[in-house]
This record gives C-alpha cells, sequence and structure tokens, in this order.
C-alpha cells in the first residue's frame, strides 16, 4: 500500500515537473493599477492578460495597486523571484530609483506603460505612453475639418488638473485663441454627467447658439445629449450640433454607429502589444529603435468619426462591453 | 387675546421656514433684476415628440429632485440622532448600481423588472443604512464617524456590483422615470419629489413618528422614560433615509440612463446637510421641519443653476456658493436671530408706543 503512495507521490511530481517544464515561459512580472480604477485601466489590465499569456509562451505574474509602496514592494518581489522582465505602470512618478537600479543589477528588462517614472532613460529599456495633447489635437484637427460656417463650442471639462483634461482642453483652447472656434461656455463637470447635462442645459435656457458640444469624457456627452434630447435639438450625423466624447467606451461607439454622436477619442489603452514586439527583440538579440530622447514610445492614439466607424472597430477598440 | 396667540402660533410655526424663503427669494430677486427673461417658461417638443416645458425654474426644480427627497431623509436622520449621514451619495450608488443590475440581469426591461429593480435598490439601500443605524442607536457612534464607513467604502461596492466603468441601461421606461412620461409636459423627478413628500406628511399625519422622533432628538433619557424605544425611532429614521437614497439613486441612474459609481450624486452629501441646516433645523437633533429643507435644496440648486447662467468660472463656482451659503446659514445662526428678533421688538415697541401716544391724544 504504502508503495503505491510513493509511487503516486513519484509520479505525480514527474508529471507536474514535466508540466512546469512545458510552461517554461518568458517570465514577466507587471505591476499595475487595479481594473476597478477606472474604464480605461479595465481594458489595459484585459490587454496584459491577453497578451502576456501562456499560450503566447509567457509566463505572467501581476500586481494591482493604487499605491506606491505597495506597488514597490511587489517589484522587488518579482526581482527576488527573478523574472526576466518588469513591466510597471507607477502610481507615482517618484519612489523607484531603488528598484530600477536593483532590476538592472539583476539583469532584469524593465518597460514602463501608460505612466512614467522620473528617472534616466538608461534606467528602463522604454517607455510606452501616451501623449495626452496629440489626442486633443487630434480630436480638434478633425472638428475644424468638418467645414462648418461657425464654431459655438460648449466645452465641458474633466476633473481639472488631471492629465486627460489638460491634453484635451489645451488644443481646443489654443484653436479658441486662435479664433477658429467660439467657446460659448467652459465649464468643468469633474466627470460628472449629471453636472454636464446641467450646462448645456443652462445654455440652452439662455437662449444662446451653439453648435458643437466638445465633451472630455463619453459619460459628460452623454449628460450634454440627455440635455439636448430634452430640449428636442437634433444632434449627430445630419443633426444641429455636433457630439464630442473621448474614451471610446463601446457603448459610446455605439451611438457613434448609429449617428447620435459624430466622434469619439481615445487615449489607447492596449500597449501590450508594442511591449511584446519589443521583448521578442531583444530575446531574439536585437536592439529596441524608435525611442525618443526620453526612451518613450508615443502610443498611437484614435478617433472614430461616426461616418466611417465599423462593427468591428468596436469589438477591437471599445471599452467595457 | 384669542387673535395674538393665533399670530404668535403661526409665527412659531413658520418662522423657522424665514430663513430658505428669504434666501430663495434673495436668489429670485437677483435674478430677476440680471436677466428678467431668467424665469421664462416655454413649451417645447423634446426629440422623443413629447411636448415638454423649459426654462430656468424648470431646470431648478427638476435638478433639485434627488437632492429634495435626500434632504427630507437627511432631517429626519437629524432630528433623532443629532448627527448626519455623510454617506447617502455612496449609497444611493450602491442601489443605483443594484438597480442597473437587475435591469442588465433580467431577459428585458419591462415595467415588472423596473419595479423589482427599485424594490432591490431599496432593499439593499435600507440594509446598508440600518447598518449605520446600528451603530448609530446601538453602539452609540456618532453618526458620522459611523457612516464614514460606507462614505468611504461605498463607492467601491458599487462597483462590484456591476463590475464595469459605466455600465448603461437603455429604455423608453427608464427615459419616463428620469426626463418625461409620454404626455405630462413636467419631468418625472418633480413628480417622484411630490410623491415622496406625500409618503412623509402621510406618515406624520397617521402615525406619532414626527412627535417621538423629536423626543428622542431632544432628551432620548426622557423618551425612553416615557416608553419610546429610542433605538427603534433612530434605527427607522436611518431606515427611511435609506429608502430616500435608492429613489435618489435611481432618479440619477435613469436620468442618463447609465451609472458610474464614482461620480453619481458626488459630494451630495454635503448639500443634503446643508440643506437641512439652510431650512432652519437643529443640526444638534430635536423639533425639526421637513418643509425648511426641501426649501433649503431647491435654494442651493437654484444658486447653481444661478452661477452656471452666469458663466461664473468653473474652477470659482464652488467658491461662490460657499460665500452664499455663509451669508445664508449666518442669517440663521441663533445669535444674529436673537439680535434680529431684539431689533424688531424695538421697532415693534416704539410703534406701538407711539400708537398708544396717539390714541391717549
Amino acid at each position: 500500500m504504502s508503495r503505491k503512495i510513493i509511487a503516486l507521490v513519484v509520479s505525480l511530481i514527474l508529471v507536474l515537473g514535466a508540466c512546469s517544464a512545458l510552461a517554461e515561459g518568458i517570465k514577466v512580472g507587471i505591476v499595475n493599477n487595479p481594473p476597478s480604477e477606472s474604464g480605461y485601466r479595465e481594458a489595459n489590465v484585459k490587454n496584459f492578460e491577453e497578451v502576456f499569456s501562456a499560450e503566447n509562451g509567457y509566463e505572467a505574474s501581476t500586481f494591482y495597486s493604487l499605491k506606491n509602496d505597495e506597488q514597490l514592494s511587489a517589484a522587488n518581489q518579482f526581482i527576488t523571484d527573478g523574472v526576466d522582465y518588469l513591466l510597471i505602470s507607477a502610481a507615482e512618478t517618484t519612489g523607484w530609483d531603488q528598484v530600477l537600479a536593483d532590476a538592472q543589477e539583476a539583469g532584469i528588462g524593465v518597460f514602463l506603460f501608460d505612466r512614467m517614472i522620473d528617472a534616466d532613460p538608461s534606467m528602463f529599456e522604454a517607455a510606452v505612453v501616451s501623449d495626452m495633447a496629440n489626442e486633443g489635437d487630434l480630436a480638434v484637427s478633425w472638428l475644424l475639418d468638418q467645414g462648418l460656417d461657425e464654431y459655438n463650442v460648449i466645452h465641458i471639462q474633466g476633473a481639472m488638473g488631471s492629465d486627460a483634461q489638460l491634453g484635451r482642453t489645451g488644443a481646443l483652447d489654443a484653436a479658441a485663441a486662435d479664433g477658429k472656434v467660439n467657446l460659448v461656455v467652459q465649464q468643468t463637470a469633474t466627470w460628472d454627467e449629471a453636472e454636464a447635462k446641467k450646462i448645456v442645459e443652462s445654455v440652452i435656457n439662455s437662449g444662446e447658439k451653439f453648435n458643437v458640444i466638445y465633451a472630455e469624457n463619453d459619460g459628460m456627452a452623454k449628460g450634454a445629449v440627455a440635455a439636448l434630447d430634452e430640449a428636442g435639438i437634433t444632434h449627430g450625423v445630419n443633426g444641429d450640433v455636433i457630439v464630442m466624447g473621448f474614451d471610446c467606451n463601446k457603448w459610446a461607439l455605439r451611438e457613434l454607429l448609429a449617428g447620435n454622436w459624430n466622434y469619439d477619442g481615445q487615449c489607447s489603452p492596449f500597449q501590450a502589444g508594442v511591449i511584446d514586439e519589443m521583448i521578442k527583440t531583444l530575446e531574439e538579440g536585437g536592439t529596441i529603435e524608435g525611442l525618443n530622447e526620453k526612451g518613450q514610445i508615443i502610443n498611437e492614439e484614435r478617433g472614430f468619426d461616426a461616418t466611417a466607424i465599423t462593427e468591428e472597430d468596436i469589438e477591437t477598440y471599445g471599452l467595457g462591453e | 387675546m384669542a387673535k395674538k396667540s393665533f399670530a404668535a402660533k403661526i409665527r412659531n410655526e413658520y418662522s423657522q421656514l424665514l430663513v430658505p424663503l428669504v434666501a430663495l427669494a434673495l436668489i429670485i430677486l437677483f435674478n430677476l433684476f440680471r436677466d428678467p427673461g431668467f424665469f421664462s417658461i416655454s413649451l417645447a417638443k423634446n426629440n422623443l415628440g413629447n411636448t415638454v416645458l423649459q426654462g430656468n425654474l424648470i431646470s431648478t426644480l427638476n435638478g433639485a429632485s434627488e437632492l429634495a427627497i435626500l434632504a427630507m431623509g437627511m432631517t429626519l436622520v437629524t432630528a433623532a440622532c443629532g448627527g448626519q449621514d455623510i454617506s447617502v451619495g455612496a449609497v444611493a450608488a450602491i442601489a443605483g448600481s443594484v438597480f442597473v443590475k437587475v435591469l442588465r440581469g433580467s431577459a428585458g426591461v419591462t415595467p415588472l423588472t423596473v419595479a423589482l429593480g427599485i424594490l432591490g435598490g431599496i432593499v439593499v439601500a435600507m440594509l446598508f443604512a440600518s447598518f449605520s443605524g446600528t451603530l448609530v442607536a446601538v453602539f452609540k457612534i456618532q453618526p458620522m464617524i459611523a457612516t464614514l464607513i460606507l462614505y468611504t467604502c461605498g463607492r467601491s461596492i458599487a462597483y462590484w456590483i456591476n463590475g464595469g466603468a459605466t455600465p448603461t441601461v437603455e429604455s423608453p421606461i427608464i427615459n419616463s422615470i428620469g426626463s418625461f412620461i409620454p404626455g405630462i409636459p413636467i419631468p418625472t423627478p418633480i413628480l417622484i419629489v411630490i410623491v415622496v413628500g406625500i409618503l412623509f406628511s402621510l406618515l406624520f399625519r397617521f402615525t406619532n413618528l414626527r412627535l417621538y422622533t423629536q423626543t428622542v432628538g431632544i432628551n432620548q433619557g426622557a423618551a425612553r422614560l416615557n416608553g419610546i424605544n429610542s433605538v427603534g425611532i433612530k434605527l427607522l429614521s436611518f431606515v427611511l433615509l435609506g429608502g430616500c437614497c435608492a429613489i435618489a439613486g435611481v432618479i440619477g441612474v435613469s436620468r442618463l440612463g447609465l451609472i458610474n459609481h464614482e461620480t453619481l450624486l458626488l459630494d451630495v452629501e454635503m448639500d443634503a446637510i446643508l440643506s437641512v441646516a439652510i431650512g432652519g433645523n437643529l443640526l444638534g437633533g430635536g423639533k425639526f421641519k421637513m418643509s425648511g429643507s426641501i426649501l433649503g435644496a431647491y435654494a442651493i440648486q437654484a444658486l447653481t443653476i444661478t452661477l452656471y447662467a452666469m458663466k461664473v468660472p468653473s474652477t470659482d463656482i464652488k467658491a461662490y456658493k460657499a460665500i452664499v451659503i455663509i451669508l445664508i446659514v449666518a442669517m440663521g445662526s441663533p445669535v444674529v436671530k436673537e439680535q434680529m428678533n431684539r431689533l424688531w421688538k424695538k421697532l415693534a415697541g416704539k410703534g406701538s408706543a407711539a400708537k398708544f401716544r396717539r390714541e391717549a391724544a
């Protein structure tokens, strides 16, 4: 009997050993913010889980926290565990010097994504980040291409001082300063849909003319549209008012497809593919090219036009469900 | 003599409403001078083809709906417990999430599933509220500290319920809760406030709840000696506030057909407490007047709409709001009130003395 048990245990160990030998992939440790942070983060986390999977030849360990100190200790743990690569979206830009130095000493390649760290570019392989200003520029140049006689814009801003707000506001402010657009009103709704609705309602009640709504995220655009609907103002493709949103939630892109909105811009949460390619290049002994002087690769941003969007775009690029 | 006591009764009953009424009147007067068209109401056809009422007045009444409902519940908690619930926004977000969860979980949005969703939201919100209520009533924790727990974690709980960041629900039924019922030109949220108000007044009319709540609020030891279950009364006030939170949450979700657990009724707790204070209610508990709180809610909303209409820069709006609120609260403070009373008596005294002299001559 006992011999049988020993045989069973030994064979189990052998099987397990064979399995782990089979699963021997590139070890990556991913430090990110938790998916509950936002729709953006949810898509971001999902993207990394899909790309750095066992099928793609990776053995990924993940850690999610909004707190920098927890992220730091997780990164230390990953270094101790002997990962091949460390992928970091830091909660704060400072405090990472020791981790980066330890990783370099251990021969671990570090990639930063989404958020930068205050560090010398020599301390990491590459950073894949978004250029928020670029996202705003893309949207405003789309707007100016629409060839309206005049642009009377209701501008609904996000939480003041956030990266997304600064980038999305900057481009429109520049166009207003050049006299290309007229800002009927510029107010922050702090990402609050209901507040956005109240702002648009107050403009409608004042009787002032407007023909563009530039809302800095999808939710606020939806709030603005609710106010238009109640006032009987048409919007979207062939409507009186152009509606622009940001983030590209799936439900928002469906509004585009239905012609209720006109434009949705995105700060792309999909950085995993780019990092995957760079890791493969390094594994084959190549070097990473195309970095700027800060060691960054700027993520490609997208903007969707209601007249050109397809079901496939919604499935591929839409956030959430 | 009878006349005088009647006048005194009126003064006692309604002097409390003086502050919110004066505040509202000042905002209205200010707007009349600024832009006489501010209060114009017009009929328009909305994009669904319904004829509906429009204008700043309607926007104010409509926009304040959630706040007015929360203010009613907050008044009760304030009166019974001598403290405030700062988790109403978070509990409303939880209830709204439950509402959305039920709708998205069921096959289609029908009147039945909507009713179930609302019921589910109310039950869950009442459970969470009774958690806070138990901490306050049984464990004698200060209301603000007890509700700090849900204030902190409530919105995370709301996130767990649905997972996605901003789940949406589309349906004509949802639309008629959040904006207009076809054929009725008044925004539905205004009607809901009226219904909730009537329910509360019926409750006070046919039960001793008002008396008991005030008694517990003024002196709970004496209340207990008189056979009033002060723990039960405090708990009940929280449960009723939970119901109010759920209704406010459902309205908030239905306005847009979307729930954002992070921003739904954000910072509403502060406005709700302010409504109670502006309404002339004692924040330390005891006697209360719900109508004062409702007026307070409308005053706050009127102020916000006015600032929007004046295009006050977004970054400054809260500062202006704070200044006006300081003035209103100071106006209602006991010290200022006493000074005013003294002034009033002096004037009235002089008047009657003059009258007496005239009569003597």
